[in-house]
């Protein structure tokens, strides 16, 4: 099962600008490399990453091969209500891992 | 009275070697900021997914007994707190040291009576991570054991023998030249305070050993296997070498 550490501001002000960052656990195995074998070891890296906030897309990004193993991935977005915020980090195998963070804003 | 006593303390100062300063740094400092924010932060060192998925396994029961780790230990967090800060150890059946790495597997093997855990393998690095994790901040403390003195000499052999086609001893490049460069990678002083590490070259976790075995192929020489005495030798008397300093685990490395 992968891993994802979360760093989200439980609270927050409205109007706050908040940092959030991510750090999500995956090879993510370029497809250039050679095995023991002398065979080229498929591609598998996570292809998009989606946060949520109350539903409304704040930040998305597409990763490619270049990008390292456990991609963290940090963004800001402005707190504007309590609510639920959604991380999806989505790879090349079609799965899908998905974490939640509560926020509570004042 | 206290003019006398200023004296007296100006005097104990004055000692040689009474204030003689620790010299010794660890690799942590040798990193860029960087480098160093990233393992300073649980919620980016990438280690600490490794600690994560230690913990799971620590708690999951496995092999015939159907015991988990916590079934005879209890909170890892309680009963781990610095085990790892005093590894290796005398290991009392086999007559040997063993080191952190060994000792998880024999209680694997032998008393959860499930299959041995391989060497660098994800599952081992990341118990041994989530156990390092439990000493982080307490010093290095080996163990005042007569018996482990003979594999701490010979560690001390090894590391200063001369080895491998370009002929470099351990002590050449960390004790003469530590703070100079190979290409561009600044050399540390060798201290084992870190592992199991996240290494950015690797781009995975890895253990003193595999940090061992990457200096050895440097000078062309043949690592040692894993496990192999040599190295739980050399573990002893880096320890020693380090003793008092604090443990990082899980360290984060260039
Ligand atoms: C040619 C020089 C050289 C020799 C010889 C060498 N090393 Fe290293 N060693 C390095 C360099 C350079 C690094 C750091 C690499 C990096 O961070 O990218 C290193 C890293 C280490 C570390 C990791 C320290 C940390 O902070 O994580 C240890 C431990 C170590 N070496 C032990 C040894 C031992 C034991 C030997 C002998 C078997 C040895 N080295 C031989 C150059 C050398
Ligand atoms: C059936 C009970 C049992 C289970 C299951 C078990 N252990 Fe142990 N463990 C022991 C005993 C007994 C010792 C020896 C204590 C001693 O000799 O001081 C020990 C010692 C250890 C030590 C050394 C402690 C020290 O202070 O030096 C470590 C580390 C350890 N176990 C880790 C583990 C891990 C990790 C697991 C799960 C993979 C595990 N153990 C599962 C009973 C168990």
């Amino acid at each position: 099962m992968a891993r994802a550490l979360l760093n989200v501001p439980a609270k927050a002000k409205r109007g706050d600008i908040i940092e959030i960052k991510t750090l999500m656990s995956h090879p993510m195995e370029t497809g250039f490399r050679t095995g023991a074998d002398g065979k080229l070891v498929p591609r598998d890296i996570i292809k998009s990453f989606v946060c949520t906030y109350n539903g409304e897309v704040v930040f998305s990004a597409d990763l490619f091969p270049a990008i390292s193993a456990n991609p963290f991935i940090a963004f800001t977005t402005v707190a504007t209500e309590s609510g639920t915020m959604i991380f999806s980090w989505t790879d090349d195998k079609g799965q899908t891992q998905v974490q939640t963070a509560p926020i509570s804003v004042e | 009275m206290r003019a006398r006593l200023v004296f007296a303390l100006a005097w104990l100062c004055a000692v040689p070697g009474a204030m003689a300063q620790d010299t010794r740094k660890s690799g942590f400092d040798y990193m860029s900021r960087d480098s160093q924010a990233m393992q300073m932060d649980d919620l980016a060192n990438p280690g600490m997914l490794s600690v994560l998925d230690g913990e799971s396994l620590w708690n999951a029961p496995a092999g015939s007994s159907q015991k988990s780790c916590a079934s005879c230990h209890g909170d890892g967090t309680v009963s781990m707190k610095g085990v790892a800060a005093r590894y290796p150890a005398f290991d009392e059946a086999s007559g040997k040291p063993i080191d952190l790495v060994g000792r998880i597997d024999q209680c694997r093997r032998e008393r959860q009576q499930a299959p041995g855990l391989a060497r660098e393998g994800h599952d081992s690095l990341a118990l041994t991570t989530y156990i390092g994790l439990q000493s982080r901040g307490m010093p290095v403390s080996p163990p005042d054991d007569a018996r482990l003195t003979p594999f701490r000499a010979d560690g001390k052999a090894l590391y200063t023998r001369r080895m491998g086609q370009l002929n470099f001893s351990c002590a050449q490049c960390h004790d003469e030249h530590a703070g100079g460069h190979v290409g561009a990678s600044p050399i540390p002083q060798a201290h084992p305070t870190g592992y199991p590490i996240y290494r950015l070259e690797w781009q995975s976790m890895g253990s003193l050993q595999r940090r061992l075995r990457n200096c050895m192929a440097g000078t062309r020489a043949e690592p040692f296997a894993y496990a192999a005495p040599e190295f739980i030798d050399l573990e002893l008397f880096l320890a020693a070498r380090a003793a008092g300093m604090k443990v990082e685990t899980p360290g984060v490395r260039p």
